[in-house]
């Protein structure tokens, strides 16, 4: 813990856990939604940014969280976190096991199809039957609360506190997969990045490996699925959409692939961004077109921050000493033909 | 279901699946060739759906022309605007690594639906299929046809017909299909390869315009139309085997059939049902019907 990545981190959540006492309410909601992202952007840095396996169907498991957070709760009565957090979890990560154990038997470019067909058969699943309303979706009546023998220890109705929990859900993940990463199987998960074929030849057997990756990955989607869902109390299909895939994906890459930071940098530059076109203040009439600036900015980014926001110090500093950033030249580590 | 029903459905999958083969085609021409994994190709079915209905009064009153000069001018739109397209931002992403490429067309696919938006409006058109086919035959004693669907299987028959012939017959295909596998010894050989990767790009935009132009009058125009059909493009691609045009033409047409059986017999589940057949057949071959290469 001394190295400026690990400072940055630490100040990003000193700041995070400040944030509340400074900010309206506005702005609460806002961060709030955009932590979620940043669980859900860590969730697909594990599998893109630290195994090199680009998934396109993330939203399936960020829906299946949110969905089963609703569906499992009563209708009219709170229902416990201490399960339904779980359950919620487990669900996603079930279906991350039947589309991880199908789609890790391909490779590249088909992964990241199939990866995405997988997503569009549950969004089709939650859209076109009335198990999930449809496309107008459903309610979640009565917000989870955390209580133990009769006394309510979190309510998570009440916005600081929903606040404060949604925060050591991301620092949990957070702390969680730094310390996954620099365990054995986080290593593993770097050797298959790195060269696949190398590590099956010394005997690994790669595909456990990156199933369990997959899963890990299903499980911490879903816990950004269910908080998502607790948060405005409602979900419809749009949750499961393909355009959600991209944009958490959009997340790290802007972000910056192969570090956590990234993940949680992308994750509020996206949103910052969304935010900035959406204004009406800014952009006036323009402001319905938001998509328009964002897709730019997208296009832009791709052009001038080949290794994302995390590499823009390096970037700079390689300007004013006229030498190429480490990383920036040849094409593309990882790149894998299917 | 009775015969006449049944033959119905079996044209109407035919339809289906040769225009998805269509689409498939310039994505994998594309992907196979280039090597780039492009995401707005949905963008580019979608821009020629909204010419079908913007275009044809357009060019109604400047050239005075019908149907045929509609296609003509919107083939000719295309061409630039894949050839320009290739220039401003594909060009760059041919040594980047497919996740940039995800992202750089992700990017476009935005702007284009903005850009739609801008221009024509977020509502759903329909498209009147020319008068001198707009009518139906009669199929047995008591069904009729509509002309114009057997319109669409005939132009994406001929289109197939015709890459075939390009890619195998001529001195063209013979440079594209080197150029994809080897890209130096090529342009050692004093081909001008950036050249010849804008004319097939430009190909493939013009193949997907066209597909859409075509199938306006049967699908209508509407928001999304274009990454609906992109997804079901790739299903399509997965289930062939990537760079197999062979495959995509098998699981074009599988699909085309499930899918419009899948919408009379199991209404509910239609909408899934093409997943599923990926999922079976991607469990039974992970690489799909025909790999190539």
């Amino acid at each position: 813990m001394r190295s400026p990545k690990s400072l940055f981190t630490a100040a990003v959540f000193v700041l995070l856990a400040l944030y509340p006492f400074a900010a309206g309410q506005f702005g609460v909601d806002l961060v709030t939604k955009i932590m979620i992202y940043a669980i859900f952007a860590l969730s697909l840095e594990l599998l893109v940014g630290s195994t090199g396996l680009v998934c396109f169907g993330q939203a399936a498991l960020f829906g299946i969280g949110a969905y089963a957070a609703v569906l499992l709760s009563p209708e009219s009565d709170a229902a416990n976190l201490t399960w339904l957090l779980p359950a919620s979890v487990l669900a996603a990560a079930a279906y991350a096991l039947f589309m991880g154990a199908l789609s890790l038997r391909t490779k590249g470019v088909y992964f990241i199809m199939v990866t995405l067909a997988f997503a569009q058969m549950a969004y089709y699943v939650v859209h076109d039957t009335p198990l999930g309303g449809g496309t107008d979706g459903i309610y979640l009546n009565v917000k989870p609360t955390l209580a133990v023998g009769g006394a309510t220890l979190v309510n998570l109705d009440h916005a600081p506190s929903f606040y404060a929990f949604t925060l050591v859900m991301l620092a949990g993940v957070f702390g969680f997969l730094a310390l996954l990463l620099r365990s054995r199987f986080g290593r593993a998960l770097a050797g298959i990045k790195a060269n696949e074929q190398r590590m099956r030849a010394t005997g690994f057997s790669t595909y456990p490996y990156k199933l369990a990756a997959f899963v890990i990955s299903g499980a911490l989607a879903g816990l950004a699925g269910f908080l998502f869902a607790v948060k405005d109390g409602v979900v419809n299909p749009e949750l499961m959409s393909w355009h959600l895939s991209g944009a958490v994906l959009i997340m790290i890459i802007l972000g910056g692939l192969g570090h956590l930071r990234g993940a949680l940098i992308g994750a509020f530059a996206f949103a910052l961004l969304q935010e900035f076109f959406k204004s009406e203040a800014i952009f006036g009439a323009f402001a319905k077109h938001w998509h328009l600036g964002l897709g730019l900015s997208i296009i832009a980014c791709v052009a001038l921050l080949p290794n994302g926001l995390v590499g823009l110090p390096a970037q700079w500093r390689a300007r004013l000493t006229g030498r190429a950033p480490r990383g920036s030249t040849g094409p593309a580590q990882g790149a894998q033909h299917g | 279901m009775d015969l006449a029903t049944f033959l119905i459905q079996c044209l109407n999958s035919l339809q289906y699946g040769l225009l998805l083969f269509l689409v498939a085609s310039g994505l994998t021409l594309i992907f196979g060739i280039m090597g780039v994994i492009n995401l707005a190709h949905g963008s580019f079915y979608m821009i020629g759906a909204y010419m079908a209905y913007a275009l044809a009064p357009v060019v109604a009153s400047t050239f005075g022309g019908g149907f045929f000069a509609t296609l003509f001018v919107g083939l000719v739109l295309a061409v630039v605007l894949g050839y320009v397209l290739e220039w401003a931002f594909f060009s760059f992403l041919y040594e980047r690594e497919h996740l940039q490429q995800v992202l750089m067309t992700y990017g476009l696919i935005l702007v284009f639906e903005e850009l739609r938006s801008l221009i024509v409006g977020d509502d759903v058109y329909g498209v009147q299929p020319p008068d001198w086919l707009a009518g139906t035959i009669p199929l047995g004693e008591v069904m009729t046809y509509p002309v114009y669907r057997l319109f669409i299987s005939g132009v994406c028959l001929a289109l197939a017909a015709g890459m075939w012939a390009v890619f195998t017959r001529t001195r063209l295909g013979m440079m594209i299909r080197a150029g994809s596998t080897n890209r130096e010894m090529v342009q050692s050989l004093g081909i001008d390869i950036k050249f010849l990767y804008r004319v097939v790009f430009a190909a493939g935009v013009a193949i997907a315009v066209l597909a859409g132009m075509v199938a306006a009058p049967v699908s209508s125009v509407y928001p999304g139309m274009g990454n609906q059909v992109l997804i079901i493009c790739f299903v399509v691609v997965v289930i062939g085997g990537i760079g197999s045009i062979r495959g995509a033409l098998l699981a074009a047409l599988l699909i085309g059939v499930v899918d419009t059986f899948g919408k009379v017999v199991f209404p509910q589940a239609a909408g899934v049902l093409v997943y599923v057949l990926m999922a079976l057949i991607l469990l039974w071959k992970p690489d799909g019907l025909f790999k190539a290469g």
